[in-house]
């Protein structure tokens, strides 16, 4: 090995990147050669200076716990805009259900113009929560599991009430977040349909259950009663989505 | 694996490597705040992109994420800092004067050694950090920078001959200390 060769492994020597078999003819040769020999010992010199301790800059305490916190917000914000986790919901379905919805209650609420923009955000707030699996808040078949569970987590007290009977059995609820505020949502089944119904406390007079152009082919239907609005929501087809609406306003809730 | 599972994960293989992901950007952005920024910023895009992580090294892995968010934060906040590619090829016709002389770095403190590193171009920063503190092998480098292991073997001679050369500069006698 002559120097033009021994050269350029004197670093990767350094650097632990040489096999064996050059590693033998490279320090052979910078045995011999003085010139090699000092620029090994320059690299070797120059790897130690670099390796110092306070060199390195480690982490504030603050921006650590600032992490933390940020990734535990994301997911109670994630958990609150999840959706169902049943897996034969399919995740594009729910957020077109849950867009539209938004979209109604925004031009409701709103008016079109910020209507748009409200439904972006839903949607991509949506598609960050594809990323991962859903997380479902109580599922439960039993009426009795899902009225507690809201209590606490909620300024309200939903209606709690069980169709099975009447052929739309609960299946599970969950806290949701529409126009800045926490609701809840009951989650009601008939056959393969899910029906979402979204309650929420208002100061507004009663009004009688409306059926809403459909979108998408998810039909909604809005009324309120007893200062609480309902927003029932489904690919149920409207006519039995309205029997499901008479149906719970005739039931009778938990206590 | 539900949410909550998945961030207990990520907080047991990724997090461990915050003091890298904070030791790179500080290095990269050259000021702490900055550096706060881009380490949170990277942590949030790790997360999200955990799925994607196949466990092999956590380390390089977020390490990786650091980058790319610095290099995203540097076009938008210091647009003129971004060089024209560096020539990496100009090595090859370089001289090796540079290691004519002994140098004695031990007696370099950190101080003098930080501006020296400081001093650096963005990239060779970069190289060397990657290589001298993080530890990482040239492949890991390379996969990293996203560039041939022949480039990263290239720029880090040259960063580390212009390291010497300006601490070499620091100790020469009757030079300036």
């Amino acid at each position: 090995m002559n120097c033009q060769q021994a050269k350029p492994l004197i670093e990767p020597y350094a650097d632990g990147e040489l096999d064996a078999a050059a590693i033998l003819e490279l320090e052979k040769h910078i045995h011999d050669c003085p010139a090699c020999a000092l620029a090994w010992r320059n690299t070797q010199a120059l790897k130690e200076a670099l390796k110092q301790d306070a060199l390195f800059f480690a982490a504030p305490k603050e921006l650590r716990r600032k992490i933390k916190g940020e990734l535990y917000s994301q997911l109670s914000t994630k958990s609150r805009w999840g959706f169902w986790s049943w897996n034969w919901l399919t995740a594009t379905t729910t957020s077109v259900a849950f867009a539209c919805l938004a979209l109604l209650l925004t031009v409701t609420l709103t008016g079109p113009s910020a209507q748009q923009q409200f439904a972006r955000e839903i949607v991509s707030s949506h598609i960050r929560s594809l990323m991962a699996s859903h997380i479902m808040d109580v599922v439960s078949t039993d009426q009795h599991t899902v009225k507690p569970w809201f209590n606490g987590k909620l300024d309200f007290s939903p209606p709690v009430k069980d169709l099975a009977v009447q052929g739309f059995p609960l299946i599970g609820g969950r806290l949701d977040y529409l126009g800045g505020r926490d609701v809840a949502a009951l989650v009601f089944q008939r056959n393969k349909h899910l029906i979402n119904l979204f309650i929420w406390p208002v100061t507004a007079t009663g009004s009688e259950p409306v059926p809403l152009m459909p979108i998408n082919g998810y039909n909604l239907i809005h009324w309120s009663e007893a200062n609480m609005t309902f927003w029932a929501v489904s690919d149920l087809n409207g006519k039995e989505l309205m029997e499901f609406v008479q149906d719970y306003q005739s039931g009778t809730p938990l206590k | 694996m539900d949410e909550r599972e998945r961030l207990k994960l990520f907080e047991q293989t990724v997090l461990p490597h915050l003091d890298a992901a904070y030791n790179l950007a500080r290095w990269l952005a050259s000021n702490d705040h900055d550096a706060q920024d881009v380490t949170q910023e990277a942590s949030l895009r790790a997360f999200k992109f955990f799925g994607s992580f196949r466990g092999e090294n956590a380390r390089a892995w977020l390490l990786t994420i650091v980058r790319n968010t610095f290099y995203n934060w540097l076009q938008k906040n210091r647009p003129k800092e971004i060089a024209g590619e560096l020539d990496d090829e100009a090595l090859a016709v370089e001289d090796v004067s540079a290691n004519a002389e002994s140098i004695n770095l031990q007696v370099a403190d950190a101080e003098t050694v930080r501006r020296a590193i400081a001093e650096l171009p963005v990239e060779f920063r970069e190289i060397i950090v990657l290589r001298e503190m993080e530890g990482l092998n040239y492949k890991e480098i390379a996969e990293l920078s996203d560039v041939p292991i022949g480039t990263v073997m290239s720029r880090l001679a040259r960063a580390r001959k212009q390291l010497q050369k300006r601490l070499a500069g620091e100790f020469k006698p009757g030079g300036q200390r």
